[in-house]
């Protein structure tokens, strides 16, 4: 949460410098045209408002709608008293909040909205509805998915009934996209026994999707016209996601879009920081070759595209002083043609508006920009940080870690220079504390990492197949190393 | 003047030991740890000779300094004394009474039975600077913790990191209780009478004025000046100034010079008893036998049949839902524990128990959260560990370097990775490997002395998951893997204690 707090307070600390650099320049502008009568109105002290009518569209090829470049992730929705709904189970949905900004992001031309079943511990899709449901149904697209990860509704009754739901939950006829949730993962699943058995990739897709008749029920609701595109997101084995667009190719299935992770860190580096994942370049390649739209997801990577380490902060500002780090990002992901949308989960106002200055137009990233990024892009992979994007479906952990909370604060601490490699280092003893205490402040101690059993329980659940209990393991040998100053 | 020398010196120290109590970062310690090692009572248990000889010096040389300026519960009943005479607007409050010389020796040779027989917990009661470190361990402690918490949330709003937040609990019941009524006890008499406790009570008050009588340099009444007007006796709080005689009870008087700067006919003064021939007295029998510790044998009743731990083992066994949440965490229970365990440096149990005198500094001190009073009626108020709310870090040897009395020899790092303070036991019926049928390990992978070895749960199948067994030769008895097993509430590892400590 206080990474989200921070990111946001990077956006808005951004928005003041773009606010006062506009002032200068306006300033010295109205100085040039020497056409200061009054110097108060030249003199601006509000920030720039995003354009109503400048956003960028895409166009469906199936359908000729034309969809916003910025879809509204409602995965991370604010709730009473700060933060988001994903962290704080027991706070209420802030409603009004949720409204407001959803009437903010329509006033400025955005109409595509990404919810699923599972989102803000399944809160998520009643309060899109509400808010959305104040609209004429054709100002808005929605996007939600089928989300039967628990081994528990793997029935076709199950999923029947989720699906029903969502319709409900979202107070409307039918959904503009519906997708198969998060294939390529793996699964487990009690046996007779009672004993967990792990299902492999293959497996758990046909155990959620396939033997159970699931998928071709679902593609004859989109012949009832309760689904105008049916399509997948992917995570994890590439086989999956071959298999998928194989049925395709041999006439089995059509997929009408895809949900990929993109972004200048993943389009190459997706596979050297995790040999379980696959480059986005390749994702979106198989995709453009069979015309299939991508609808883009992690376009900041759970906002660590955003906040960046210090000396990455100026490298990306000494470039372009006036846009925030978070809409190289955006550009990034917005650019390839065969965008469809690209989905960012918001919490805040600021977070909304920042994104729209970037749709309102997009600025397509240049091939010299692209090269820049890829070169950020290698300074980011450096740092070693865990390929964390505090997503939590690994959560809740059946002993009680705070497993992203245990990788936040560690990536933080890479990030601001506080993860001291050797104790003969001048600044060793504040880099220490600042990262024990703030250990303790970050994580309660019951839930920090010394206390992980590893089960490797949480590991299927990781859409960045992370090796958790081998990463938390590092983190805390490393905590000992700290407290026992073995460094 | 040397009453305002006094003051000061006594607010000084005063500050210092009650900061010793409830610094818990260990700066204070650091630097003034000295100031709980010059305390008498401590000084003796751990035969430290200069510093009773120093003391003893000292007191022959002008008096029962000591009492005025380096025990905190003297200067503690000055301060309780100086509101009392403040509420009250009465300024010269006391008078004289005679020595009651049969109460004072009565209990000091009690007090030395009952240390010598091995009945500490009873006789600690009434040692100063231990009753003392109760009050401020158990009631000033969690106050300076709680305003310490406010500073943290603080801080951590202003992203700074100069004050960290730290637990405030309940350490044990009895020994709250027994600081309540210590502190109600000598602030009554206090606020009535001055010095009275510590004229008639106190051992150590009673032990220095053996040496106090004789006193070199002591407040003489000038018969020459004196109009007999009283005051110096009323303002006396440990009511030794018999004015009529002018005559001053030199074993009670506790060198407050409050009767100097009062006198209005500057009658009294310090006068050097060496240079008034009359009264040359061979004073030397000021030394005191430290007391030896003889080992007493058949004193402390062994804990029989503690009954097997409760396995009551509730994991949450819930529906995997995804996006975020936190399981619930049920608070770890202390085991029963067969030995209690001691913390590094006090080798045998006997020697612990003879030597501490329960002043709670080790308590105070210890980061960890594992030293904590005992409840039980031989060990009193003496501290012990458990593991429910940490273990005794390898890098941390605070208590031993804070123990006044020797009862925790000092040890160094390296020593303290190889003394062996009890052996771990493993609890088949609570192991989550056996019982959740997952992979743990966690004790192992905490063991700082590789003394946890996993094995194949199943000797048939080496594919089987792994179960912790404990090569009792390299377990020291830290407790790490009891604080860190997933196993709630009892864990399933647990570590008795041992009655003789020892390098492995």
């Amino acid at each position: 949460m206080s990474e989200k707090d921070n990111n946001n307070i990077d956006r808005r600390e951004f928005l003041k410098t773009a606010g006062a650099a506009a002032i200068a320049s306006s300033a010295v502008l109205s100085a040039c045209t020497g056409n200061s009568n009054n110097p108060q109105q030249t003199y601006k002290t509000t920030i720039p408002e995003p354009p109503t009518d400048k956003m960028t569209y895409r166009v469906n090829p199936k359908t000729n709608d034309k969809v916003s470049l910025l879809g509204f992730g409602m995965m991370r929705l604010p709730v009473k008293g700060g933060g988001s709904g994903r962290e704080n189970k027991d706070a209420e949905l802030d409603q009004e909040m949720i409204n407001k900004q959803v009437d903010y992001a329509i006033e400025h031309g955005v109409n595509m909205f990404d919810t699923s079943p599972a989102y803000c511990q399944g809160r998520s899709e009643k309060a899109t509805g509400i808010a959305l449901h104040r609209y004429p149904r054709d100002k808005y697209f929605i996007s939600t998915k089928l989300s039967n990860f628990n081994p528990a509704t793997w029935s076709l009754e199950s999923g029947k009934e989720m699906f029903n739901n969502s319709l409900k939950e979202l107070q409307v006829d039918y959904v503009d996209f519906l997708l198969l949730h998060a294939i390529g993962g793996t699964s487990e699943r009690p046996n007779a026994q009672g004993i967990n058995e792990k299902l492999d990739s293959q497996q758990t897709l046909y155990a959620r999707y396939i033997d159970n008749g699931l998928l071709d029920w679902l593609v004859g609701q989109q012949k009832a016209g309760k689904i105008k595109n049916l399509g997948f997101s992917y995570h994890g084995d590439i086989k999956m996601f071959d298999l998928l667009l194989k049925w395709q190719d041999e006439g089995k299935y059509h997929w009408d879009f895809v949900l990929i992770e993109l972004n200048y860190l993943d389009w190459k580096h997706a596979r050297e920081i995790n040999p379980g994942n696959t480059n986005a370049e390749y994702l979106y390649a198989e995709l453009e070759k069979r015309g299939i739209p991508a609808l883009i997801m992690e376009p900041l990577l759970g906002g660590r595209l955003a906040k960046v380490p210090d000396f990455i902060f100026k490298k990306m500002k000494s470039r372009d002083p006036e846009h925030s780090i978070a809409s190289w990002a955006m550009r990034y992901a917005g650019s390839p043609k065969g965008v469809l949308s690209v989905l960012s989960g918001m919490t805040y106002l600021e977070n909304v508006k920042d994104n729209i200055n970037t749709y309102a137009p997009l600025n397509p990233v240049s091939e010299e920009e692209k090269n820049f990024l890829e070169e950020v892009a290698d300074d980011i992979v450096g740092l070693n940080t865990i390929p964390c994007n505090d997503c939590k479906y690994c959560m809740p952990c059946p002993y009680g870690i705070d497993i992203p909370a245990i990788f936040v604060h560690y990536n933080k601490c890479i990030n601001e220079g506080n993860r001291p490699n050797n104790s003969q280092h001048p600044e060793y003893e504040k880099q220490r504390k600042a990262f024990l205490v703030g250990y303790d402040r970050s994580v309660p101690r019951l839930r920090q990492a010394s206390h992980c059993v590893g089960c490797h329980q949480c590991e299927w659940h990781c859409p960045q197949k992370i090796k958790i209990a081998e990463e938390i393991q590092k983190v805390d040998k490393y905590v000992e190393d700290l407290k026992q100053g073995r460094l | 003047m040397l009453r305002k020398i006094r003051v000061a010196a006594a607010i000084v120290a005063f500050s210092l030991v009650t900061l010793l109590f409830l610094d818990f970062t260990g700066t204070i310690q650091a630097w003034f740890g000295f100031m709980a090692k010059i305390q008498f009572l401590p000084a003796i248990l751990a035969m430290n000779v200069i510093v009773v000889l120093g003391l003893l010096l000292l007191t022959l040389l002008v008096g029962r300094v000591y009492c005025s300026v380096i025990c905190p519960m003297g200067v503690f009943q000055d301060i309780v004394s100086w509101i009392s005479a403040k509420r009250k607007g009465k300024k010269a409050r006391f008078g004289y009474s005679p020595e009651k010389k049969v109460l004072r020796y009565a209990v000091l040779a009690l007090f030395v039975v009952l240390m010598l027989v091995g009945l500490n917990e009873i006789a600690i009661l009434i040692a100063p600077y231990s009753a003392y470190g109760r009050i401020a361990n158990t009631l000033l402690a969690p106050i300076w913790a709680m305003g310490n918490n406010i500073l943290a949330s603080l801080a951590e709003r202003a992203d700074s990191y100069a004050f960290y937040t730290t637990d405030v609990w309940m350490k044990g019941l009895p020994t709250l209780i027994i600081a309540v009524v210590t502190l109600a006890v000598v602030s009554v008499l206090a606020w009535r009478n001055g010095r009275t406790w510590c004229n008639t009570i106190c051992p150590v008050g009673t032990i220095l004025g053996f040496a106090s009588r004789y006193a070199i340099f002591r407040p003489v009444i000038d018969t020459n000046k004196c109009k007999d007007c009283g005051l110096c006796a009323k303002k006396c709080k440990a009511a030794a100034i018999d004015f009529k005689n002018h005559s001053i009870d030199y074993s009670r008087c506790v060198d407050c010079f409050d009767c100097l700067e009062n006198c209005n006919s500057k009658a009294i003064d310090i006068k050097n008893r060496l240079k008034e021939k009359s009264t040359a007295s061979a004073s030397a029998e000021a030394q005191q036998n430290c007391q030896s510790q003889n080992v007493d044998a058949g004193r402390r009743g062994f804990l029989i049949g503690a009954g097997l731990l409760a396995a009551g083992v509730a994991k949450a066994q819930k529906d995997k839902k995804v996006d975020g949440g936190l399981a619930t965490i049920i608070d770890k229970k202390v085991p029963e524990r067969q030995t209690p365990i001691l913390p590094a440096g006090s080798w045998t149990a006997e020697h612990f128990a003879q030597h501490c005198t329960g002043c709670q500094l080790c308590v105070s001190a210890c980061p960890n959260g594992v030293l904590r009073p005992s409840s039980n009626l031989n060990t009193l108020m003496q501290p012990h560990m458990e593991y429910d709310r940490g273990y005794c870090r390898p890098e941390c040897t605070r208590c031993s370097e804070v123990c006044p009395t020797g009862a925790i020899k000092p040890i160094t790092k390296a020593e303290k990775s190889s003394i062996k303070i009890g052996t771990a036991v493993w609890h088949k019926q609570n192991c989550v490997v056996l019982t959740d049928g997952v992979e743990c390990g966690n004790c192992a992978r905490h063991c700082p002395n590789g003394a946890i070895v996993m094995v194949p749960s199943d000797p048939k199948n080496p594919e089987s998951h792994m179960i912790p067994t404990i090569n009792t030769e390299r377990c020291i008895g830290c407790g790490a893997c009891e604080n860190l097993c997933p196993s709630r509430p009892y864990s399933a590892i647990h570590v008795e204690g041992t009655e003789q400590q020892r390098e492995i």
